[in-house]
């Protein structure tokens, strides 16, 4: 099946996973698993629940130990970088967590300050206005800089959490289940928001989502993870031509049509 | 990587009017922004005009199409027009969305009068204070009306939570609450024993283990460790249940929280420091006895011998008494906190503290009263 293998030619790849081996004890959670992610792309990734893709980001970042195999982001091998430079690797990348992680004792604002405070010398008011940008950039209503995690709803937690990721325009951005547990309108409305920050700040987006509504409508390519390993990555149409009971299953059962089916719809008045 | 700088010119246009023009020329990126932050917001508006010139830009990044952006506001709203030349498409795209996104964003909350704002914190925490003794009373009451039904058997006993309980509040603090109290009471006796030897007298220091420890210090010490370890413990449990709405679920499938959490805890907590109590007394016995026996060479048959003559049986059944008492209230403290859990995981850590801090206190009042109560009572 050429195409739709997990590796790129060309030399580019803002990640490259070679040969990854993770797991829990006994238990294997990904065999040799291979994975390109193209600059300037946003990838989604995809696969039942317990197929390791959380495992597979966290591995990505550094918060998850490998057994065998290696990482590399921006070309830097991850596992053989030294403090420094794994500081500096991490300026570069942003995480949004899947209920945000905002720091609890912080304010929304100060959140966002955290990476600048930590990485910059830049002088309080632009901080404070560069903090303001970001929480309307990611659609967080003008009074929400004040606020702490607590007092603020779960969609309001993630676009907090994307505004932290954001802080310092990193090239790369991981996105844990955006959408999960949002109502469809603001579901479609991160979507879109997602879209609108690679077009405009030129991301790199490594996207884990169960959300086909979000698949369809602002990834590049998809990447299905299943039996340890990354099955195939293409677009969503090369996709469905690919032989695999669980991919087939996934993208033209009744769900996955009818995401389709909106996709389509949606273009055609464009 | 460069360093950006500005280069600030006039033309002039013959007319009085000066025309500004400000050349920004390197990378204009979080990193390197700071240096000109200061400088470019230094310059007063003025002259007719403002051509701001991105020709020698290198990088771009939103910080400084932010600062780019900010500038021909500030300028604009000072009456200079402003505008920007020779961007490129990438600074034209990021100066367009930061300005899409320019809106009065609240940073901080804001502060009011002083004065007021004390006078609002402390009546806010009059407030809670009150709030709290009331929910105190309503959680007891609701607590003695379960374990009431319970004992007289209208509601059933959670047999299997209560021995869990028994074995992680009294069966695994038999090490640590022995060793304990084993040391106190060779404290107590090599300290009592330094102050008696000055009289001769060191044989009373049997009377001064025998009836301190039975009477106080087994009981009370015991209840201490316990209440650090365990009232601590239920409150972290019963708190995070109820953030994980585990207590919510309990309701809506029809069984009493009370009845499943803290009742069992409560009953198994006051059977336990009992026999915790007694066990503790017996080991600061041994602790004493042992340093009688090797540094005063008063052997064990004499040792007991006096303390059975001088320890009279009521200094036991006091300390009997006290025990599950201090049992009932150092788990309905622990139970208590972490029911009153709200929001997120920094109220279980808030909570836990407050069942420590406040199940020692109790108990130490409540060791008091006893204390003058029996005193009262005519058991000197």
């Amino acid at each position: 099946m050429p195409g739709l293998g997990p590796t790129l030619d060309e030399d580019d790849a803002v990640i490259r996973v070679r040969g990854l081996v993770t797991g829990f004890g006994e238990q294997i959670i990904h065999d040799k698993l291979d994975l390109d992610v193209r600059k300037g792309e946003i990838l989604g990734v995809v696969g039942g629940s317990g197929t390791g893709k959380s495992v597979l980001m966290r591995a990505i970042v550094g918060l998850q130990s490998t057994r065998e195999g290696s990482i590399k982001v921006f070309g830097e091998e991850t596992r053989d970088l030294d403090a420094a430079a794994a500081k500096d690797l991490r300026r570069r990348w942003g995480v949004m967590f899947q209920e945000g992680a905002l720091f609890s004792s912080l304010s929304v604002a100060e959140n966002i300050e955290v990476p600048m405070r930590e990485f910059l010398d830049l002088p309080e008011p632009l901080m404070d206005e560069l903090a303001g940008y970001k929480v309307t950039m990611v659609g967080l209503p003008v009074e929400a800089g004040p606020k702490f995690p607590s007092e603020l709803s779960g969609g309001m937690k993630k676009r907090a959490g994307l505004a932290r990721a954001l802080s310092l325009d990193p090239l790369l951005l991981f996105l844990d289940e955006p959408t999960a547990g949002l109502d469809p309108i603001s579901a479609a409305a991160f979507d879109e928001l997602i879209k609108v920050l690679k077009e405009t700040l030129g991301l790199t987006v490594f996207l884990i989502t169960h959300d086909l509504d979000t698949l369809h409508a602002i990834c590049d390519r998809v990447a299905v993870l299943a039996d340890k390993k990354v099955l195939a990555v293409g677009t969503i149409p090369e996709l469905l031509t690919f032989d695999h009971p669980w991919v087939r299953e996934y993208f033209s059962g009744p769900r996955g049509r009818a995401a389709g089916a909106g996709k389509t719809k949606t273009m055609e008045p464009a | 990587m460069t360093t950006p700088s500005i280069q600030d010119s006039g033309d002039n246009d013959g007319g009085g009017n000066t025309a500004r023009r400000l050349a920004v020329s390197g990378d204009l990126t979080m990193d390197h922004i700071a240096g000109i932050v200061g400088p470019l917001r230094a310059i007063t508006p003025g002259g007719s005009a403002l051509a701001i010139d991105l020709a020698g830009i290198g990088r771009i990044d939103t910080s400084g199409a932010w600062l780019i952006h900010r500038l021909v506001q500030d300028w604009t709203a000072a009456g200079v027009p402003a505008t920007i030349e020779n961007a490129s498409g990438d600074a034209d795209r990021l100066i367009a969305q930061v300005a899409a996104n320019d809106n009065p964003v609240a940073i901080r909350a804001v502060h009011g009068n002083r004065a007021i704002e004390r006078l609002d914190r402390i009546g806010r925490a009059l407030y809670v204070a009150v709030e709290n003794v009331g929910n105190f009373l309503a959680f007891l009451g609701q607590t003695l009306i379960v374990l009431g039904q319970t004992l007289i058997g209208r509601r059933p006993m959670r047999w299997n939570a209560f021995i869990h309980q028994c074995e992680a509040v009294g069966v695994n603090a038999i090490p640590i609450v022995g060793l304990l109290l084993f040391l106190v009471g060779m404290v107590v006796a090599q300290q009592g024993a330094v102050q008696l030897r000055a009289f001769g007298a060191e044989v009373f220091v049997v009377n001064l283990i025998g009836r301190s420890v039975m009477r106080e210090l087994g009981i009370l010490l015991t209840a201490i460790m316990v209440a650090g370890r365990s009232s601590s413990a239920f409150a972290a449990q019963i708190g995070s249940m109820k953030l994980n709405q585990e207590v919510d679920a309990l309701h809506t499938i029809g069984m009493s929280p009370i009845e499943v959490l803290v009742v069992p805890r409560v009953i198994a907590m006051g059977l336990m420091l009992s026999m915790l109590g007694f066990f503790g007394s017996f080991m600061a016995i041994l602790g004493g006895g042992l340093f009688c026996w090797i540094s005063l060479d008063i052997p064990p048959v004499a040792f007991f011998q006096r303390l059975q003559e001088v320890t009279p049986l009521s200094d036991l059944v006091i300390g009997m008494i006290k025990a599950p008492i201090f049992g009932v209230v150092i788990a309905m403290m622990g139970c208590f906190q972490g029911m009153q859990v709200t929001g997120n995981a920094e109220s279980v850590g808030e909570r836990t503290t407050r069942a420590v801090v406040e199940s020692i206190f109790v108990v130490i009042v409540l060791d008091a009263f006893f204390a003058v109560f029996f005193s009262a009572l005519g058991f000197n």
